[in-house]
């Protein structure tokens, strides 16, 4: 029993259908718990009073906009390499959450960033790098929608994707570069493991699991929902055709 | 490849459009800046490297959906993908053909505009420089982006949506390097990195484009 015999969409299907409940359930209390203890029971932090508590939603938004990039890289790779239509499927279905998610990272950044650091925006190297990569979502995306034939699509954002990846990478280098004249004082530090007390960090791991089985719960449902637009487009065809 | 690289180019030039297009765009853009932003001699010079470098960008964007559009629509390039010149020749001399074309002129139209938003006249060999460096990957990105889009009816909006980011390295290492040396710290970090992005993407790219190039063949057929 291989991994591949799950890209024959029907046996996806079915394991999806089966997962799907238990991944949303998962998700709704592990993002209850983790936010609710986030919010309500963690103390306020010396100069951030309330602002603090952003991060549960920050951080894992941030990381997920990343990590599901690399996730679309990984299945674009699949489709142009073994012409899984799933896996195809699946990057499409991803690149939509990612985009809510950098738009969620950014947002919530604007809005710790205003009383924090006293501006709603800043030309910080990691911003500059976010806004660019919601660029490669929207351009990604918009080529999905434009191009008709499936196929062809896939293959097109397959490439794009790739191309974009070393390109986003790229980005964040020269983005650093830029920057590094301008002397901006605030710079966001994430590495959280080594800068955070443990009251503020057991709150965000459960957000993090929280972020990622909710990630995984859209990414299957949204996926299935691509395959049965798919048949149904087939079978649309074929009522034609007769 | 020359015979290719030669046909383009007289396509270019004869058919007009293309040729001066970019440069008359790249002179308007960098026109309305001042009067976007005022007359200040001080501000515009501080703004110039900035202003040359995003017109220059958009003045090659302009050009970008031609690179391919033509040879797709009259079937030059089913053609040319039978020939036994590999698709990635093609997509490197269209790229050439685009550069000589478009980043060229720019390039040496670059300081002559620089005159107009009172660029420091000793910055001007790195301006040179940079867009000499610079420019090539841009047509080589744009390629790509025409590569995408070249099967879809409306594809203008899309490329220039595909492309820009792609733009960003590019357009931040040359920048830079004028900015760096209008500011009296020397230039060459900004140019050797602009130099590896352009060689990166000359490497690269075409690959990426015969690719899509071929996608988009085998979906219209």
């Amino acid at each position: 029993m291989s991994i591949w015999e799950y890209a024959n969409p029907k046996r996806f299907i079915a394991v999806s259908d089966r997962v799907v409940p238990w991944l949303s359930w998962l998700a709704a209390v592990l993002l209850v718990v983790g936010l609710g203890w986030g919010f309500f029971f963690v103390p306020r932090a010396e100069n951030f009073e309330y602002s603090v508590k952003i991060i549960y939603v920050h951080v894992p938004s941030a990381m997920m906009a990343i990590n599901i990039w690399v996730m679309m890289l990984v299945a674009s790779l699949v489709w142009l390499i073994r012409r899984h239509h799933v896996s195809a499927l699946a990057a499409r279905a991803a690149a939509g959450v990612g985009l809510v998610m950098t738009v969620m990272a950014l947002f919530t950044g604007a809005v710790w960033g205003q009383p924090m650091w006293g501006t709603w925006w800043a030309w910080d190297p990691r911003l500059t790098s976010f806004l660019i990569l919601f660029l490669f979502y929207l351009g990604y995306l918009a080529l999905w929608a434009a191009v008709e034939d499936p196929d062809a699509a896939a293959d097109l954002t397959s490439v794009l994707c790739l191309v974009g990846s070393v390109f986003a990478v790229l980005s964040r280098y020269a983005v650093n570069f830029w920057n590094q004249g301008l002397h901006q004082g605030a710079t966001l530090s994430l590495d959280a493991e080594e800068n955070i007390a443990d009251v503020y960090w057991f709150p965000l791991l459960v957000c993090l699991a929280g972020f990622v089985v909710l990630f995984l719960a859209l990414v299957f449902v949204r996926t299935t929902t691509e395959i049965r637009l798919r048949r149904v487009a087939a079978l649309q065809r074929r009522e034609a055709m007769a | 490849m020359i015979a290719l690289l030669r046909r383009d180019l007289m396509l270019a030039v004869r058919a007009g459009g293309g040729f001066g297009l970019g440069l008359a765009f790249f002179l308007i853009v960098v026109v309305l800046v001042p009067f976007g932003v005022g007359p200040e001699t001080e501000l515009l010079r501080r703004i110039a490297p900035g202003i040359l470098w995003v017109a220059a960008l958009l003045s090659a964007l302009l050009t970008l959906d031609r690179i391919f559009a033509l040879d797709w629509e009259d079937g030059s390039l089913a053609l040319l993908a039978t020939s036994p010149l590999p698709m990635e020749g093609v997509a490197l001399v269209k790229a050439a053909a685009h550069w000589l074309t478009t980043g060229l002129p720019l390039t040496l139209a670059g300081p002559v505009l620089g005159v107009l938003l009172s660029l420091d006249p000793a910055v001007v060999p790195v301006l040179l420089a940079s867009l000499a460096i610079g420019t090539p990957a841009l047509s080589v990105i744009g390629a790509f982006g025409a590569a995408v889009t070249v099967g879809l009816r409306r594809g203008g909006l899309l490329l220039s949506l595909l492309v820009l980011p792609l733009y960003v390295p590019t357009l931040i290492f040359g920048a830079e390097a004028v900015r760096l040396s209008a500011e009296g710290q020397g230039a060459g970090t900004a140019l050797l990195l602009l130099g590896g992005v352009t060689l990166g993407t000359c490497a690269l790219l075409p690959f990426a484009a015969a690719a899509v190039l071929r996608i988009n063949l085998r979906s219209s057929a």
